[in-house]
């Protein structure tokens, strides 16, 4: 039949011309492909895809972790100034939480409230979540703050401008403005030390292995390993924010 | 073309070389190599210097320690746990020298009494436990069980 022609040689023509078309944006777009393509999980299984596990269940709440954090990335020693820290989380028998973290648990932690009047207590470590659709690196207005292609969030120390809108987009709190540098620093998962085959500091030095540090991408790893044998969430996964720092244990009342 | 157009067509064709020259000194090397970043950066993040040296570190001299606090209950450890970054030590072992914790207080970071601390962690009352003497004259730091009175 006729028409049945006509539509078959339409059907053609806008296959080509939408494939055309296709390419021609692609080719124009290129220049923008930072971001058009956001960084993803490499799907080459040797590329790495860096990623981080805490075990609440075996945090024991020394503050070795944030102390040793300070000591590797010579953050100042103002209890104001973390790039990561211990919360103590007390749930009380009425249901009201309390939270401290008296200068990020370096100075160990005294339980505050009686205990016949605890329900349930426990610590939570905090520390850059390295997002994959990280709400900082979107915020920034100049591309100082980035996300590397292993899957880790680093600020470019000599392009910020120190205008502080990451430190309000990072729904976890983990960023602060250097105090001498006037620039905004925040935990980069010791990329100096993961980048010549070490861990991490925190790593380094937590008593009861409750830090693990691993590659996502690597079937055979250790976090692998650990997300597979825990039941583990990640925080505010509501935000939507691709964080790959995994807890274990983690309560509804952690925030 | 009318004269209009004809005037300002060198203008505009200014505009843009200038825009390009500032361009070109306003925007820093290597910047949108892979994102909107400088891609140069990411090397500038992997150059700095590390201060905790690791765990194997410092078992090639101080092998006996090493072999102590292995056979005890603080093997999950590390010497840096303890010792404090040891990587300036590792490389200058006789002008570089690490703090020795032996505070009360030290030791009270992991084990003093507190509800929000796991059960299999074993905790003391800090204020009970042999009040007046420090830790290390009866526990060895890393052998905790050889006990010296
Ligand atoms: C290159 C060999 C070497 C390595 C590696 C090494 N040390 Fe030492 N360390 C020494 C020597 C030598 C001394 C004795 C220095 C002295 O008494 O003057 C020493 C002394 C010490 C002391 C006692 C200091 C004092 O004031 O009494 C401590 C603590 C220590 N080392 C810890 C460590 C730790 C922790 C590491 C791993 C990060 C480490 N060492 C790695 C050689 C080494
Ligand atoms: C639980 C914390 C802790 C850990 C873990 C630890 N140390 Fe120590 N270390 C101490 C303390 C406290 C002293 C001080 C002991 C004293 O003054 O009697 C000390 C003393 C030392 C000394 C000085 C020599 C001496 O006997 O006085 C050396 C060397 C040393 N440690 C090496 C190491 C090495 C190597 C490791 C890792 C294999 C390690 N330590 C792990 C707490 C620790
Ligand atoms: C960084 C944390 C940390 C520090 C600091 C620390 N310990 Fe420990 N200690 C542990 C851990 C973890 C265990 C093992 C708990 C377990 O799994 O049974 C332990 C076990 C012990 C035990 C054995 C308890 C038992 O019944 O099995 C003793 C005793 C002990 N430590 C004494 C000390 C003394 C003394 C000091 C100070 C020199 C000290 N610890 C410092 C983490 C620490
Ligand atoms: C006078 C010596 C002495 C001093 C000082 C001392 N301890 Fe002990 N500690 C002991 C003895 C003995 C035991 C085993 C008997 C017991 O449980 O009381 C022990 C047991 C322990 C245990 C295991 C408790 C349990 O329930 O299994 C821990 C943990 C411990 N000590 C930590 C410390 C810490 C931390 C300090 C310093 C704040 C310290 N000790 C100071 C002698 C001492």
């Amino acid at each position: 039949m006729a028409t049945k022609g006509i539509e078959e040689s339409r059907r053609n023509f806008i296959r080509k011309a939408a494939a055309a078309g296709g390419l021609l944006a692609t080719g124009l777009l290129n220049p923008f492909n930072a971001i058009l393509y956001a960084v993803e999980k490499p799907t080459d299984p040797t590329k790495h895809w860096w990623g981080f596990g805490i075990d609440i269940e075996k945090c024991i709440g020394c503050g070795r972790c944030a102390n040793a954090c300070k000591e590797e990335n010579n953050v100042p020693r103002e209890p104001f100034y973390f790039r990561n820290w211990v919360e103590q989380y007390t749930i009380k028998n009425d249901g009201s939480v309390k939270v401290e973290s008296p200068n990020g648990g370096i100075d160990g932690f005294v339980q505050t409230v009686p205990k016949e009047d605890i329900f349930k207590a426990f610590f939570v470590p905090k520390m850059c979540n390295h997002c994959y659709k990280s709400p900082c690196v979107q915020a920034c207005p100049v591309g100082a703050t980035y996300e590397t292609p292993d899957g880790v969030v680093l600020v470019d120390e000599t392009y910020c401008i120190g205008c502080r809108y990451c430190v309000q987009a990072c729904p976890y709190g983990c960023r602060y403005i250097h105090p001498e540098k006037n620039t905004v620093d925040k935990c980069t998962l010791c990329y100096h030390r993961i980048s010549k085959g070490k861990t991490t500091a925190c790593v380094e030095v937590c008593p009861t292995q409750a830090r693990i540090f691993g590659d996502l991408n690597d079937k055979n790893g250790e976090l692998v390993k650990f997300l597979k044998e825990h039941t583990c969430l990640v925080l505010k996964p509501h935000l939507n924010t691709g964080s790959k720092l995994y807890y274990n244990g983690l309560n509804g009342e952690v925030r | 073309m009318p004269p209009q157009l004809k005037t300002l067509i060198p203008l505009f064709g200014a505009f843009i070389v200038l825009f390009l020259i500032a361009r070109h000194f306003l925007v820093p090397v290597s910047f949108g190599e892979l994102g909107h970043y400088r891609f140069n950066s990411i090397a500038e993040n992997k150059e700095k210097a590390m201060n905790y040296a690791g765990k194997d570190a410092c078992a090639d001299c101080h092998d006996d320690k090493a072999a102590q606090l292995k056979s005890d209950v603080h093997s999950g450890l590390s010497c840096e746990t303890c010792h404090g970054p040891g990587q300036a030590h590792t490389e200058n072992p006789e002008t570089v020298k690490l703090n020795k914790p032996d505070q009360r207080s030290f030791c009270g970071n992991c084990h003093s009494m507190n509800a929000s601390r796991p059960k299999f962690m074993v905790q003391i009352e800090l204020k009970e436990h042999n009040p007046d003497k420090k830790c290390i004259e009866c526990h060895n730091p890393h052998q905790p069980w050889q006990l010296k009175e």
